[in-house]
């Protein structure tokens, strides 16, 4: 098993729904927001200014305080070409890189397979959730999914020792003999013995781990919390997965998408804390992406789905700062008179995860060469 | 015994969603096989279920609520292969609330299926291509006499009737003409009045009434005559074979490379298509064909891996908690998606019904399985059957007797009470070691746990 500490590990952080990029690096002295934005709208005074036009939405003020310490690369008008805004074909086209077909292997998926090409290890890539999501999805690469650290694996609900101990050797046996039983049952049957496999891997990784940091009590911050444990349990693992969901806020946005952001903020400043006390903050970068913005206008109550948002790089070999441009706001530019226009290319983003943090080839990963920043250290 | 126990567990499990025991009791001893058939698709000898009544209980729009309801008929129904039948059509016409956000909609799309679902091809195809969840989700309402949109008239070809290769691009522009002007009513606004459906409506001065050339035919077609055309072709013949093979006998490749990789079974695809061309495409026909035919009844052993949607009511029709309409049936359907804080089982094992990823639907067969749906598959089949209350669980607890029995017979009676599973025999000797095990263990095992494992096999994943 890899477990070459100085490696580099990558966290992707799924914001499910379109997180309102303007809502959350707010331009405060453009009259065009707040001409726009009459309801759903962050007053000056609730934002925690990085400069002389924009500032951090102050329900994320762990994510100011990261950005001050120069941690946090800010992809301003993330987005592509004609900008889905189904959710589904959005997500999709984030998972694939592939916006005009359906694609059906993942970026991550590929970006794994690359990484542990003989499969050698089923924890190489792993989503802490439920539900794998496509984009670690590729035919024949082993990724597990750990929906609850604690219990990963099957027959562990079962508190009888030899009871527990029998129930494993039977499903052992069961998948085991299926090698050699047709194509189909041969490939249920690996797939079994590879979650027993994660699962003992993964056996003492919560017992195992001991930390100062007290994260909160949500979803996010629990995914991070297990994402570090195993981190810091050295299996291997190069591509970490989550998703933080909530953010489709057409309606009810002002008092639900506060508390997201404190929770998703919290969350990752607790995390790369916890780095830091374990001394793993030089290995692990951290990438945040959402699938789009939200509209120009806000309908009331909430806002509807629009285009160009935006996404974040973290992590102490990250240079903070400003990356691409703020998407105009005025609305002789707006895309289809109600969007704002991407600025750079999400598989740009991708390409530069890939080529610089992971030393991958990302050309035949995003299907393309698409224009990159400078973003680490590195 | 009038028919083969094993043989009717596999029809009910393929054209349904398996069968409890007393159902198979009750069938293999009043009925041949053949008529067994039958009643499966003359559906309205059968009283349906009394929906005003699971109404009242199952109340509230969130998608996953009808998605509940719908579990909770496929649960339930006295017409299994209707329930099954829109299951298929959801399968080929794939419809997402993702992008209408309008569950009333995809609701009675369901039900036009399961109305419409043993008709005939062209009834199906006439009613989807006015169905306004669909005229919605591709377009359909966007293609107007000056300006064609493509997407519907391109999918009805392509992923709805014929295959790709059986038709030209200036085929899918005047399919698309014809399809002018075929739109839905807006629904009542949301505000104040709540969820309603939208109607069809058909607006004569937005259609193209022009002449038309479509596959090799000229005339002032509409919609109607597309679909009049197409259904009488060999190729919607050969499509919707391949299609009712793929799920109901044996897993097919993905329907995008059915272009270029043959049937795995030619001659099945040949005896359904001339069922359905000898009968102008009328499903009872050809699903008599299907289930009477050799190449279904020999087809237990042929890899048909369950979909979500068929083990989580599989599991539930075994465990009976649902047999009447008691609260929780939605949690199986809740989704991240339709804005739950966490995932339902259908979601974590990659089936969000009513919430196909994309207009190709799901990919079946050995595509539902990896290390998190088979951890949840696992997971599940263990919560479901661990609660000695739920009345299926406690009948078969007490019809498969006590672990002190002999082990083999221990087996036998467990894999006959989920509902006559068919297991190899590698498999079948694991579970008999498994059941002497936990008569060692004594007090701390319990029957529950031979049925836990029993469901938790690599055998159990298969339909």
């Amino acid at each position: 098993m890899t477990t070459d500490a100085r490696e580099k590990t990558l966290v992707v952080i799924q914001l499910t729904g379109g997180n309102d990029f303007m809502n959350t690096l707010v331009p405060y002295t453009n009259e065009h927001y707040y001409d726009a934005r009459k309801k759903i709208v962050i007053g000056q005074n609730d934002v925690l200014p990085i400069n002389k036009t924009l500032g951090i939405n102050n329900n994320a003020a762990p994510l100011k305080r990261l950005f001050d310490e120069g941690k946090v690369a800010i992809v301003q008008g993330i987005g592509y070409p004609n900008s889905n805004r189904s959710h589904f074909r959005g997500m999709d086209i984030w998972h694939t890189c592939e916006p005009d077909r359906v694609g059906s292997e993942g970026w991550l998926g590929l970006a794994i397979k690359d990484l542990d090409p003989k499969s050698e290890n089923v924890l190489t890539g792993i989503n802490i959730g439920q539900g794998l999501p496509r984009a670690m999805s590729v035919a024949g690469v082993p990724v597990t999914s750990v929906g609850d650290l604690e219990s990963y694996g099957v027959m562990n609900k079962i508190e009888q020792e030899r009871l527990k101990e029998r129930s494993l050797q039977a499903f052992k046996d069961i998948y085991g003999q299926a090698i050699g039983s047709g194509q189909v049952a041969e490939y249920i049957g690996k797939t079994g013995l590879d979650v027993l496999k994660g699962a003992d891997l993964l056996a003492d990784v919560a017992s195992k781990y001991q930390s100062s940091i007290e994260y909160a009590d949500n979803s996010i911050a629990k995914s991070l919390r297990d994402v570090a444990r195993i981190h810091f349990a050295d299996l291997g693992t190069r591509v970490f997965y989550t998703n933080h969901g909530g953010y489709d806020t057409h309606a009810n946005e002002m008092p639900a998408h506060p508390k997201l952001l404190t929770d998703l903020s919290g969350a990752i400043s607790d995390f790369m804390d916890d780095l830091e006390e374990h001394n793993a903050a030089d290995d692990v970068s951290i990438l945040v992406f959402t699938e789009f913005g939200r509209r120009m206008r806000d309908n009331g109550s909430g806002t509807d789905h629009g285009s160009g948002g935006g996404a974040f790089l973290i992590g102490k070999n990250v240079k903070g700062g400003l990356y691409s441009e703020y998407p105009s706001l005025n609305p002789n530019d707006w895309e289809h008179g109600e969007d704002l226009k991407h600025t750079i290319d999400f598989r740009g983003i991708y390409g530069t995860v890939l080529d610089q943090w992971l030393g991958l080839d990302a050309r035949p990963i995003v299907k393309g060469e698409f224009e990159q920043i400078k973003p680490f250290y590195i | 015994m009038k028919s083969d126990r094993k043989l009717v567990a596999h029809l009910m499990r393929r054209a349904g969603f398996g069968a409890t025991p007393k159902e198979l009791d009750e069938l293999t001893s009043s009925k041949s096989y053949e008529e067994i058939v039958e009643d499966l698709i003359n559906p309205e000898k059968f009283d349906p279920i009394d929906m005003s009544y699971v109404e009242r209980y199952y109340t509230g729009e969130p998608v996953a609520v009808h998605v509940g309801k719908w579990l909770y008929r496929m649960a339930n129904t006295k017409r299994p292969l209707e329930e099954k039948m829109s299951l298929f059509l959801h399968h080929i016409f794939p419809v997402a609330w993702g992008k209408s956000e309008h569950g009333p909609s995809l609701y009675r799309e369901i039900e036009m299926f399961r109305n419409t679902g043993l008709t005939n091809f062209k009834n199906i195809l006439l009613n989807l291509s006015k169905d306004p969840a669909m005229l919605f989700w591709l377009d359909n309402n966007e293609n107007h006499k000056d300006e064609i949109n493509e997407n519907y008239g391109r999918e009805l070809l392509e992923l709805f009737s014929m295959g790709v290769g059986n038709y030209t691009e200036d085929d899918i522009k005047n399919a698309s003409r014809a399809f002018t002007g075929w739109t839905f009513r807006q629904p009542l606004s949301l505000y104040p009045y709540g969820h309603h459906h939208a109607d069809f409506e058909f607006i004569s001065d937005d259609h193209d009434y022009d002449e038309k050339e479509f596959l090799g035919q000229v005339g002032n077609f509409d919609g109607e005559d597309i679909i009049d055309i197409i259904v009488k072709e060999e190729a919607a013949a050969n499509f919707l074979s391949r299609h009712l093979y793929n799920f109901f006998v044996e897993d097919e490749v993905q329907v995008p490379s059915w272009e270029t990789v043959d049937p795995k079974d030619p001659q099945a695809i040949k005896e359904l298509s001339t069922a359905y061309m000898e009968s102008e495409g009328n499903m009872r026909n050809v699903l008599s064909t299907l289930f009477n035919s050799d190449f279904f009844k020999n087809s237990m052993n042929l890899p048909k891996v369950k979909s979500p949607t068929e083990l989580i009511v599989g599991v539930i029709k075994q465990t009976g908690e649902f047999n009447s309409p008691t609260p929780g049936i939605h949690e199986f359907a809740v989704t991240t998606l339709n804005g739950s804080a966490f995932e339902g089982p259908l979601a974590i094992m990659g089936q969000r019904l009513m919430n196909p990823p994309t207009v190709e639907g799901w990919h079946t067969g050995s595509e539902w399985i990896d290390s998190g749906t088979l951890s949840e598959r696992i997971g599940f089949v263990e919560k479901q059957f661990a609660d000695p209350l739920k009345p299926g669980v406690s009948e078969m607890v007490s019809r498969i007797g006590s672990l002190n029995d002999n082990p083999a017979e221990l087996v036998d009676r467990c894999l006959d009470l989920l509902g006559a599973v068919n297991v190899r025999e590698e498999t079948y000797k694991s579970l008999k070691t498994y059941a002497e095990e936990l008569r060692e263990l004594e007090t701390s095992a319990g029957v529950h746990n031979l049925i836990q494992m029993t469901a938790s096999t690599v055998d159990y994943q298969f339909a």
